[in-house]
């Protein structure tokens, strides 16, 4: 067991790795793999190919990477903590707090005559998906505790998601135009407009949240047997819920607030990591979804470089089959 | 040891027990009985410390309750519930490890010591041949028998049972009920477990506990016949 795990780690390392420097070199312009080698390593090749592949490419494979493990890992944390298999930022609404957070402020400010500076801009971005994505996660506690019905708990979920998505379209029919070009831009789901300032805030949340979640390694495999046995075996419920919040309003607020609502990555991969290392257990679950993660993101965003289509359109198409399969097979679970 | 002083337990706005006092002493088994809404759920859940009692003082091993953080209580008291646990791909020895947790480190790495405690939990149940398997595929009495395990693994002086044999055959109860019995007599551990099945408590238990609004009746099996036929409404 011990030495098929490792196998598949080194696998998906290397996969990681592979996907990474393909990603480099897709593009509307394709780059030769031995130039972004050479661009990368500091090596021989033109100043335009340098710029294109460290300026704009690295950056972009760099956030596909930590939204990929970030969404993956808060999908995790909530499929333990609600025992809930279809749960996901995505689905249970958690991604629409963080867009609604962002409307406000994108769309809002202008209206209250407040300019903000680009700073402010990008920290209040983060800031207002955090608290939006924050607020959703409480709601969802304290339905989830009332309401036993997964089904149920998934239904609220999307119509938050409705619900929400038709508070934002007020908000764009009393925005004007500039405000609201920026939020539609945004709402496409993109890992294109991510700038090198907007990375330096995901790189730290990011991984402040991952770091919380390997913190929380013990605390999940208690939760897997429900929350009144896991305080049974001496867990501090209250605390860990509290980290976990974080982690996830990190995780997956952060990415939300760049990237935009990205779909079902957060849900599915989670599935995948458990059929491939066949485990329950978070030592190798946390792991195994930030890299399962990061490689399906990369993927993602290659094929959707290659075809020109926005990212959310991929992940989806990726993610919904495995979505599927996960529901019929579990038609009768918990 | 469990120990009630003056407790009162209520559920909602209404009361379920008031003033009630009683020492359950080491190594022994006692059923606790009631009708249904009658408390048990509620009072087994107080011991615990998943819920609270209105007033009075719970102690456990002559420490109160109310001073005593996640990790002791759970070092004292294991607790095996009527939730269902079947989750893909853990198997049974993961489960049972599960009840190393208030003795593990951080990430809840295992010591030889610990997988010799799990190996040995097991073998008290008769499940070592299900070690490997996942409980997704077992019967209810072998998932019992593993979350009885895995309270075994915990290694408390404490056991509680929210109705072990709820869902089980005739045949699988009795083989509960006698487990239990045995592992009070010879491993000196206080177990209460709340039942329906007043034969098999009144076959196999040494005392009973009895919610009979606001009243905790507590004495020796024995001597609660008469109780019992008036609670119950039966005669014999």
């Amino acid at each position: 067991m011990k030495s098929r795990n490792t196998i598949l780690f080194t696998l998906l390392a290397v996969a990681i790795v592979a996907l990474f420097v393909v990603d480099l070199a897709i593009g509307s312009t394709a780059i030769p793999l031995s130039d972004v080698w050479a661009a990368l390593t500091g090596g021989e090749c033109d100043a335009a190919t340098r710029d294109i592949v460290l300026k704009i490419r690295l950056i972009k494979a760099a956030m596909a990477l930590l939204a990929g493990a970030a969404l993956a890992v808060s999908g995790l944390q909530m499929q333990t903590l609600f025992r809930n298999p279809l749960a996901g930022p995505y689905v249970l609404g958690v991604s629409s707090g963080a867009s609604l957070g962002v409307a406000m402020f994108l769309l809002g400010a202008p209206l209250l005559g407040i300019a903000a500076s680009p700073s402010l801009q990008l920290l209040g971005t983060a800031g207002a998906a955090w608290v939006g994505s924050g607020l959703i996660l409480m709601a969802i506690m304290v339905l989830s505790r009332r309401i036993k019905d997964i089904m149920v708990i998934l239904i609220l979920g999307m119509m938050v998601g409705s619900a929400i998505g038709a508070v934002v379209e007020i908000l764009q029919y009393l925005s004007d135009e500039n405000s609201l070009k920026s939020f539609v831009v945004w709402s496409m789901g993109s890992l294109g407009d991510v700038t090198a300032s907007q990375l330096w805030v995901v790189i730290p949340t990011v991984l402040v949240g991952l770091t919380l979640a390997v913190a929380l390694i013990k605390p999940l495999n208690l939760l897997l047997l429900g929350e009144n046995y896991a305080r049974t075996m001496g867990l501090n419920i209250v605390r860990s819920r509290r980290m976990l919040f974080t982690s996830t309003i990190l995780l997956a607020g952060t990415v939300t607030a760049f990237c935009g609502p990205i779909g079902f990555v957060g849900l599915a991969v989670p599935h995948l990591a458990r059929m491939v290392f066949a485990a329950a257990d978070h030592r190798v679950l946390i792991p195994a979804s930030m890299m399962t993660g990061a490689a399906v993101m990369l993927l993602c965003d290659i094929v959707s470089k290659m075809m020109t289509l926005p990212i959310n359109t991929v992940t989806a198409l990726v993610g919904i089959p495995i979505v599927i399969f996960v529901v019929i097979r579990n038609r009768s679970i918990v | 040891m469990i120990r009630f002083e003056n407790i009162k337990l209520g559920y909602g706005s209404r009361t379920l027990l008031e003033g009630a006092s009683a020492t359950f002493e080491r190594g022994t088994l006692t059923a606790l009985l009631g009708r249904n809404g009658a408390g048990k759920s509620t009072l087994l859940r107080a011991i615990a410390a998943l819920g609270k009692v209105e007033s009075g003082v719970v102690r456990l091993c002559e420490d109160d309750i109310k001073t005593l953080d996640a990790e002791q209580i759970a070092r004292r008291i294991s607790f095996v519930t009527t939730d269902k646990v079947r989750i893909p791909n853990l198997m049974c020895r993961d489960v049972v490890a599960l009840g190393r947790a208030p003795y593990t480190n951080w990430i809840g790495r295992m010591q030889e010591i610990d997988r010799e405690i799990v190996t040995e939990a097991l073998a008290a149940v008769g499940m070592s041949d299900f070690a490997c398997k996942t409980m997704d595929s077992m019967s209810d009495g072998e998932c019992q028998r593993v979350m009885i395990a895995r309270a075994l693994a915990q290694q408390t002086p404490i056991i509680l049972l929210d109705e072990p044999t709820a869902f089980l055959d005739l045949p699988t109860r009795h083989e509960v009920c006698s487990l239990l019995r045995r592992l009070a007599h010879e491993e000196g551990k206080t177990i209460l477990f709340s039942t329906h099945d007043l034969d098999i408590a009144i076959s196999q238990c040494d005392m009973a506990a009895i919610i009979d609004s606001p009243r905790l009746i507590y004495r020796p099996m024995a001597e609660v016949g008469e109780d019992v036929e008036r609670i119950f409404g039966i005669s014999k």
